[in-house]
């Protein structure tokens, strides 16, 4: 909303994107079960989610490049299965990495973001998105030989060349090293700052926390949480946790007074209580347990481990463990 | 509705692009050493080595294993060669070049990174047949020049041949191309692009008369190269390469042009069909 302030003043803006009802299903198997949600222009909207909980699923019905089987969908007004020139020219679509692109490999960055940027008839100054998603040293470079990193940034120019409206940006830094994926937050960010609406999926809990106004958590295929990252769960999510341990072994426990519980343990035990902990839960916290409750506990925690989290959303890996989220829900 | 949504709505937008395009396609291309190698040298590469392999001469009558007879036309190999490997051009050019490098752009995601842009699918294969056109011209004046000053071959002199050859080489080209696009729906990944692709390129050249000359295959391979357009198209270009009395070589004792240009005009057509049902950006079911 930040920066379609001024706009939202003059007339109540229609959201970036809305869906009502929205659903994929390949035969029995429910890949997404009625999404609804909006997203506002200039908002930062992260979806969050573990792998085969349909994110990309959503995200690619979103995009335009997969049938819905049922709901409503807009995309700045469009129906993304009926989108033209006109609306394609709107979005940036940062794809899921591909393995293997050798086709693009003997352009150099600059060759391949002019040859990109003829396509839209508003697009930025080439030098200035090179320049923007800090390729500038490689800008003569041939895109073979960038790194990992470096070539997720190309990626991000070619959506952003055409100055659009709103950017998808589909597990942007999945295998980055923790200072290449800052150096892209601070990307993003601008890029937020500038007025683009932009929607992002990740496996980083810490990058939703980081970057989003407000996060969605989508579980089987149903959207589980929606909200701020700071209050997402509710308030009761968020009572600090204090553990310890002593002769009988180690505790946890929630409270909303943890000091007035420290002292207490401390008068008890007649001394320094072992392994004292006072954590108040985060994004991350929240997320786990959430999937903990819905009996999906198999998830990749932020950073840990890269390589888990490489091809996830194809169709074939969704799990269905339904009875357990029945129960739940 | 802006300017620069009404640029996009004019319906010749995707018209504007295409020399751009074709610029673009063309520096991929002459970037890929094995393309170079493989698609735009090759034929050059096997004239040369037939041309230098079968030294000698042949007329019409020591074709057929027959005695010579007086008054007959007499060619060397060389000459005798190179409308054939200007047929296997134009197949590679076209066919091979289009099927392998498409498949590349559908399974290297490349396809999918266009359709995100508002490009027009026409400016891509536009750019594509561009590409095509001009490599294949580009390795026909080689190749020609290749056989006329290194191995002494004929060129005809006649204006009446070139203006067939014309009719020939650019139909057979599209018709080759066409099937190109329509073979890219085939291979199921970028790597086995070359494995679908090339073999069937290879056998058509050996069954078409490129490399084994016709009057050596026997009948029923000549009847089953018959279905396939590279054997029409090496006839045309011999039609145009070689002096009339080599007419009564060909199996059907003539050179038979106005099925020459049936078969191309089929399989132009039925690969434009094959490829305007096949072609996608993005498999919206997948």
């Amino acid at each position: 909303m930040r920066s379609a302030a001024g706009q939202a003043e003059a007339m109540t803006p229609s959201p970036a994107l809305r869906t009502k009802g929205l659903q994929k299903r390949y035969g029995d198997l429910e890949v997404v079960k009625t999404l609804d949600l909006e997203i506002e222009q200039g908002e930062t909207f992260a979806l969050l989610g573990p792998n085969g909980a349909g994110k990309s699923t959503t995200v690619e019905m979103l995009e335009g490049f997969r049938h819905r089987s049922g709901g409503e969908v807009e995309v700045l007004g469009v129906d993304p299965e009926h989108g033209d020139r006109v609306w394609r020219s709107r979005l940036g679509i940062v794809l899921q990495d591909l393995p293997e692109r050798e086709a693009m490999h003997s352009f150099t960055v600059r060759e391949q973001l002019s040859e990109q940027a003829r396509y839209y008839p508003q697009a930025r100054r080439v030098s200035e998105v090179i320049d923007l998603v800090g390729l500038g040293p490689k800008a003569s470079s041939r895109i073979g030989t960038l790194s990992g990193g470096q070539r997720r940034r190309l990626d991000v120019a070619l959506a952003i060349v055409g100055r659009p409206e709103l950017l998808f940006l589909d597990e942007p830094t999945t295998g980055f090293d923790p200072e290449a994926r800052r150096e892209f937050w601070t990307l993003i960010r601008s890029l937020a700052s500038s007025g683009t609406t932009i929607v992002l999926t990740t496996h980083y809990l810490d990058e939703a926390e980081q970057l989003a106004d407000r996060v969605g958590i989508i579980v089987a295929g149903s959207l589980r949480e929606l909200g701020p990252p700071a209050t997402i769960g509710g308030a009761a999510s968020r009572t600090p946790v204090v553990t310890w341990t002593d002769e009988y072994g180690s505790h946890e426990r929630r409270t909303d007074e943890p000091a007035k519980l420290v002292a207490a343990l401390r008068d008890q035990a007649g001394g320094e209580p072992h392994h004292l902990q006072i954590r108040r839960p985060n994004l991350e916290d929240v997320y786990l347990s959430l999937l903990n409750r819905t009996g999906n506990a198999k998830v990749a925690s932020s950073g840990a481990n890269p390589n888990q989290t490489a091809n996830p959303n194809q169709t074939a890996s969704v799990e269905p463990n339904e009875p357990l989220l029945e129960a739940t829900a | 509705m802006t300017t620069a949504q009404l640029t996009l709505k004019n319906p010749l937008w995707p018209y504007r692009l295409i020399p751009g395009r074709i610029g673009y396609e063309l520096r991929g291309y002459a970037r890929q050493g094995d393309t170079v190698f493989f698609t735009f040298l090759f034929p050059v590469l096997m004239y040369s080595l037939f041309a230098v392999i079968f030294s000698g001469e042949i007329s019409p009558s020591t074709a057929l294993g027959e005695p010579p007879v007086a008054g007959q036309p007499v060619i060397s190999m060389a000459t005798y060669y190179l409308p054939g490997l200007v047929a296997a051009g134009m197949l590679l050019s076209g066919l091979q070049n289009l099927a392998i490098d498409i498949a590349h752009d559908k399974h290297g995601g490349r396809l999918k990174l266009l359709a995100a842009t508002p490009m027009s699918p026409i400016t891509y294969l536009a750019g594509k047949l561009g590409q095509v056109l001009v490599t294949a011209v580009g390795q026909l004046v080689v190749l020609l020049a290749v056989a006329r000053f290194g191995f002494g071959a004929e060129l005809p002199t006649d204006p009446q041949l070139w203006l067939r050859f014309t009719w020939v080489f650019f139909g057979g080209l599209m018709a080759s191309a066409m099937l190109g696009i329509a073979l890219s729906a085939v291979p199921r990944s970028s790597r086995s692009a070359s494995a679908v692709v090339i073999p069937i390129v290879l056998v058509l050249q050996f069954l078409s008369g490129v490399y084994i000359p016709n009057f050596q295959l026997p009948a029923a391979v000549q009847a089953v190269a018959g279905f396939f357009p590279l054997a029409w198209l090496a006839q045309g270009m011999r039609s145009v390469f070689l002096p009339d009395g080599f007419a009564a070589v060909e199996s059907g004792g003539s050179w038979n042009l106005p099925a020459v240009a049936l078969v191309m005009a089929a399989w132009l057509v039925a690969g434009a069909l094959v490829a305007r049902f096949t072609f996608r950006w993005v498999r919206r079911n997948a």
